[in-house]
């Protein structure tokens, strides 16, 4: 080869290159969203189903099987009081609506804005428990000193696996942000 | 090609600082490369003697755990970033041209910039050791959210981290194009060394994994300043994705770090055994089987976080089939040395210690693979132990055993070889006085990351810490045998070793400040 034509095969090279460690750090950014639908889809990582999905299918009780729910609640960075549903674990039949009531008091005088993020283990069970109303679909705000009971609704799609016998439900209640991004 | 870059002084070596700040010699640039290898390397064991110094007792007897915690990440960041990657970087630098019969590096200008990024960005995080809320603490993986709740010395890692990134990936498509483009007439791809193969495929895997960690440390500078929520569960991220993309990253990293050890030492067994290199094909295929692998492989640096059972599986397997290609490439080493006339200089002592601990550490990493045996190792005193094995004595041991082996060709001296071996000896002993007893530490159950431990731990941590100690100082031998080459001793010949193969070996020793103006031809 001569100079020139290695001049210009560096440059090609250079060029190829600088677009692929471009097209690289883009596929960094994108794996957020390639998680994101991966866990929807196979219920990975406590993700549970969403409303579309919900009223999409109307489902039969399965009056044979019982399965036990425990609601559990924690509050971080935020001065509120979060307190579980009075019946901490509860037995329901697949398909069956069911609600339960938290209640959330607020320890300071201003007001303050909080969102709930859900998480349901085992993961397997995830994609088949589904909620039809829950305070977590937006933000609560508490005026200073408000009490406020916060009902959440769910049904246990029958698909549920059966080696599945228990499954829990976990909100962690964290300061509202301006930039959340909606966590049914 | 007739000349190198049009506007250099032939024959004519410039002068003073001015020639280190402007250099655009590949040979010059790689020097630079392997000095600050060096030092980063002494710097980055100073502080695990800090590490060391504190667990040499149980209880907190020298930093507090805040410091110590600095300590444990900047130590790794340090080694990883600022010694064995600018450290192969450099052999590249020096080597690569020379053994494909090039006049220089295809891009030297931007070689002499991703050199000079180096000390800028190294600097920017040994400053924030002294930021108030001191340096990052989290480990060198930067996990959220503890890495989102640091203090400022959590932004100065992060812009340190995209300035390496930047450095390491413009060293790669450098080393890429010099490689595609400027190798000598007749130097066909299945004839390059092999210390050029690894190199390429090394390039490759910087140019994929490199932008990958950049835009996770992006994201997390991002969470922790402009309100996104990639990673911050307030705001509906997710800390464990952060593991998935750093480890998309971390995987391939750690080849990074280990590949072109496996050139260095593909070019001194064949030579001390006056064989040529076993299996030469299957070498270069097995580095880009595990090339490939790396990328697949990433979650089984955390089986713990919950997954489910079939992702569990999948990365066990894929994980396990990577001892396939490093087995091959073992026994291509060994049936190298099979009934060669073998000699044991130092360069072939540290190719062999190389061979022989890597597979200890390669041995411990497939137990680790095992997901359900994991549980028990995982975030342990094994891992430490396991992680030193491959990357103290599989890349720093494979580039101590490429600096015996071409400090001849770089200053013209031969090195005085009996303190070579007392430096190989004391190394490795000592290597193995540290980091032996740290697996039983974590079979036992010790943490690591942790300034304080059980008393039952405290007879094999003072045996640890005392090897620690000694495999410190003995490396100030190697610093005291290359400046004793560079100030004299034995003239060395043009080929130095016994029939060594490879252009290098062609050009006299100490190599010209320009090599192969004239492309040299290869049958």
């Amino acid at each position: 080869m001569t100079e020139r034509n290695v001049r210009k095969s560096n440059r090609r090279v250079t060029g190829w290159l600088s677009l692929w460690v471009v097209g690289m750090f883009g596929f960094g950014y994108a794996l957020v969203p390639l998680y994101s639908v991966f866990c929807e889809i196979t219920g990975l990582n406590g993700k549970s189903a969403t409303l579309s999905e919900v009223s999409a299918a109307p489902l039969t009780i399965d009056k044979s099987r019982t399965v036990t729910v425990e609601f559990t609640v924690n509050v971080s960075g935020i001065p509120w009081r979060v307190d579980r549903p009075k019946t901490v674990r509860l037995n329901v039949h697949p398909g069956e609506a069911t609600t339960v009531i938290y209640e959330a008091h607020s320890l300071v005088d201003a007001m303050t804005a909080g969102q709930a993020v859900p998480s349901v283990t085992p993961a397997k069970a995830a994609r088949h428990f589904r909620k039809t109303e829950c305070f977590c679909f937006t933000r609560q705000e508490l005026v200073g000193g408000e009490s406020k009971l916060m009902p959440v609704t769910f049904v246990v799609d029958p698909k549920l696996p059966a080696e599945v016998k228990t499954i829990t439900l976990s909100y962690e209640v964290y300061p509202a942000n301006e930039n959340l991004t909606n966590n049914s | 090609m007739t000349t190198a870059v049009a506007d250099h002084h032939h024959d004519e070596v410039p002068k003073g600082i001015t020639r280190w700040l402007f250099t655009t010699n590949h040979k010059d640039i790689g020097t630079l490369y392997l000095w600050f290898s060096f030092i980063m390397f002494l710097v980055g064991g100073a502080m695990a003697l800090v590490i060391r110094a504190e667990l040499f007792m149980p209880g907190l007897q020298v930093v507090n755990p805040h410091f110590y915690n600095q300590m444990v990440t900047v130590h790794a960041l340090v080694m990883i970033f600022g010694a064995v990657m600018p450290g192969f970087v450099g052999f590249a630098n020096w080597m690569l041209p020379m053994m494909i019969g090039a006049p220089d590096m295809a891009l030297p200008r931007l070689n002499n910039w991703s050199f000079w990024l180096l000390p800028f960005a190294t600097t920017l995080l040994i400053t924030s050791l002294f930021v108030p809320g001191g340096g990052p603490a989290a480990g060198w993986t930067i996990y959220p959210p503890l890495s989102i709740q640091g203090g400022m010395g959590v932004d100065l890692t992060i812009f340190t981290i995209h300035i390496l990134g930047m450095s390491s990936i413009l060293g790669a498509i450098n080393i890429i194009a010099t490689i595609l483009n400027m190798r000598a007439p007749g130097m066909t791809l299945l004839k390059m060394p092999l210390f050029v193969w690894t190199w390429v495929i090394t390039a490759f895997l910087l140019i994929a994994a490199m932008p990958v960690l950049a835009g996770a440390v992006t994201m997390l500078l991002t969470d922790r300043h402009f309100g996104t929520a990639f990673f911050s569960a307030a705001g509906g991220g997710d800390p464990v994705m952060f593991q998935h993309i750093f480890w998309f990253f971390g995987h391939p990293e750690v080849y990074i770090l280990i590949l072109p050890a496996f050139g260095i030492i593909s070019q001194v067994i064949p030579t001390f055994s006056r064989k040529p290199l076993f299996g030469y094909t299957s070498m270069v295929f097995a580095t880009a089987a595990i090339a490939f692998l790396s990328f697949i492989v990433w979650a089984h640096h955390m089986y713990t976080v919950g997954m489910p059972l079939s992702g569990e599986l999948f990365f066990m397997y894929s994980t396990m089939l990577i001892a396939i290609p490093t087995g091959v490439k073992v026994f291509n080493w060994l049936a190298t040395m099979w009934r060669g006339s073998m000699t044991f200089e130092t360069p072939m002592l540290y190719a062999i210690a190389t061979v022989a601990l890597f597979t200890v550490g390669g041995l411990t990493g497939l137990m680790m693979a095992i997901t359900p045996a994991d549980f028990q190792y995982h975030d342990t005193y094994f891992i430490v132990a396991h992680f030193h094995y491959v990357i103290f004595c599989g890349s720093v041991l494979a580039m101590f055993s490429g600096v015996y082996y071409w400090l001849p060709k770089w200053t013209g001296h031969m090195y005085d070889e009996t303190l070579g071996k007392v430096h190989f000896w004391l190394t490795v002993i000592s290597f193995n006085i540290t980091f032996f007893p740290q697996h039983f530490l974590g079979f036992a159950g010790m943490p690591r990351r942790i300034p304080d431990y059980s008393l039952q731990f405290a007879e094999f941590n003072m045996v640890s810490s005392i090897g620690g100690f000694i495999l410190g100082f003995s490396q100030l031998i190697l610093l005291w045998v290359v400046i004793k080459s560079i100030r004299g001793g034995k003239k060395a010949t043009a080929e130095v070793w016994d029939n060594p193969e490879g252009l290098e070996w062609t050009v006299p020793s100490p190599a010209p400040y320009h090599t192969f103006a004239t492309a040299p031809e290869v049958r």
